[in-house]
């Protein structure tokens, strides 16, 4: 049973925030930089590259969003040391002087007039620097309040809502009450239930911020929709999985708020919170997109409730899986972390399967691989609002 | 065993929670919030995570789960048979 009193293993860092892993990471600006990257990552064995497809000819909020889900990925306690890669010096330097706030060890390198090579050998050599120097650092004990909690469901069906989702919100509840840092967010998948939210906000202001949220949001949706986004929003495997709309797939997912928590603020796309407490932020109800949001704004260990068996995992966060459906446990019984099933059975109470996620997330923070790590899913997406210019 | 739940008494649909529910099975569905068991008979097979309909419904009514709307009815449904989309269609979007 957890209490204020239950600690964990952690790895404290310079500002200040406690870490669940020691990740030394390879983190591109662009584009361009991945090959770089990755021929980093392949010479100094235990950094970790981190590809992805953007980061050129961006402009306005979607640049600011870029630049904020780079420094806040590599701001995150779970990681030890960055090294920055940009095809040239300017952006790169934006980047690294963000993540040098937090005071962890970071360097940035560009490309042009240097070229893959030379790059490649500098960066390979302050790589392998950080690697052995946060090798060196020791997990200290923390309190449990110290763990910042996300959470967001995918490949969801029915058995979700009652199951597996209602397990998160059974640990979330708990988590509220000693005074943890939690988030949610999925802003379509709320649609049917947006009223529910509303009821547990904090403040009117607070639900004033999340309701102009989701609306803006569903005029997104209702500006490019072709149809009712039948299997987009439900998906495909939702609807597989038995969901049928979206009014009821919302409904299941907000049982991942628990019954107790309130919504004590709003966040933009990878915003950090300032405080603790339930956030709301603003997101796409995509996997990766969501998950890779939550990490760069800080959090460092992930609830995932699947229904039909969502697969993913994050470069630095580590993803625990959740599952109440017994042919999803049976049949992809490799990515699951906690079988919830028994609940649906009447088997297990609601607060032993709480009980039961809340003991894997303090043995996860412990430094327990889950099964996302373990299977080599890295899943780093980053959101875009529009076209490059 | 459990064959299905549903939320709320009020619901108007139950989940399966096991594989292989077939037509003309007698069947049990627990009503989470309650804490209670009814007894309800399947007409067609159900797929574990699919609902069932718990009454006879007309093309327009609400279909209530979690005790709230989740969409309205757009092809007739007796109590038993599959309820998913090709009976049932969001009210939003």
């Amino acid at each position: 049973m957890i209490t204020k009193d239950t600690t964990f293993w952690g790895y404290r860092r310079a500002n200040g925030r406690v870490g669940v892993r020691n990740h030394v990471i390879i983190l591109p600006v662009d584009d361009l930089s991945n090959a770089a990257c990755e021929a980093v990552a392949h010479n100094i064995k235990g950094v970790m590259a981190i590809p992805h497809p953007y980061g050129r000819l961006q402009f306005g909020a979607d640049l600011d969003l870029h630049f904020r889900t780079l420094i806040g990925t590599g701001s995150n306690p779970n990681v030890a040391a960055v090294v920055v890669i940009g095809i040239e010096e300017g952006w790169t330097k934006r980047v690294v002087d963000g993540i040098a706030k937090t005071g962890k060890p970071v360097v940035g390198f560009g490309i042009e007039q240097h070229g893959d090579h030379d790059t490649i050998m500098r960066a390979s050599k302050a790589a392998r620097a950080f690697l052995q120097d946060a090798s060196e650092l020791h997990r200290v004990e923390c309190g449990v309040a110290d763990l910042w909690v996300s959470t967001k469901c995918g490949e969801s069906d029915t058995t979700s809502g009652c199951g597996a989702n209602p397990t998160v919100g059974s640990a979330f509840d708990r988590l509220y009450g000693l005074g943890s840092t939690l988030v949610f967010g999925e802003t379509t998948e709320i649609t049917g239930g947006e009223k529910v939210v509303v009821e547990r906000c904090r403040t009117p202001k607070v639900a004033e911020d999340f309701m102009a949220m989701f609306n803006r949001y569903q005029d997104v949706v209702n500006r490019h929709k072709t149809s009712d986004l039948s299997e987009s929003q439900p998906t495909k495997g939702n609807i597989l999985g038995g969901l049928t709309t979206i009014e009821e797939k919302a409904m299941g997912n907000i049982q991942k708020i628990g019954k107790k928590c309130l919504v004590d603020g709003v966040l933009d796309k990878a915003e950090t919170p300032t405080g603790p407490g339930l956030w709301f932020m603003d997101s796409s109800s995509a996997a990766a997109e969501m998950v890779t949001l939550c990490a760069a704004a800080g959090f460092t260990v992930h609830f995932f409730p699947t229904g039909q068996g969502n697969v993913i995992g994050n470069p630095i966060l580590p993803v625990i899986k959740i599952c109440a459906n017994p042919r999803t446990v049976r049949t992809m019984s490799e990515h699951i972390d906690v079988d919830s099933c028994a609940l649906l059975q009447r088997e297990l109470l609601l607060d032993d399967a709480g009980d039961k996620l809340l003991d894997m997330m303090l043995r996860t923070a412990n430094g327990r691989l889950t099964a996302a790590e373990a299977l080599g899913h890295r899943e780093f997406v980053l959101t875009r609002l529009y076209e490059s210019a | 065993m459990i064959h299905f739940v549903l939320h709320e008494a009020k619901d108007t649909v139950a989940v399966a929670v096991v594989e292989g529910i077939t037509a003309g099975a007698d069947l049990t569905a627990w009503i989470m919030d309650d804490d209670k068991q009814i007894a309800i008979k399947a007409l067609q097979d159900i797929p574990i995570g699919h609902k069932i309909a718990l009454k006879d419904m007309a093309v327009g009514d609400t279909i209530f789960k979690y005790g709230t709307d989740i969409g309205r009815v757009i092809a007739p449904i007796k109590a038993g048979e599959h309820a998913h989309v090709h009976n049932i269609k969001t009210k939003r979007w």
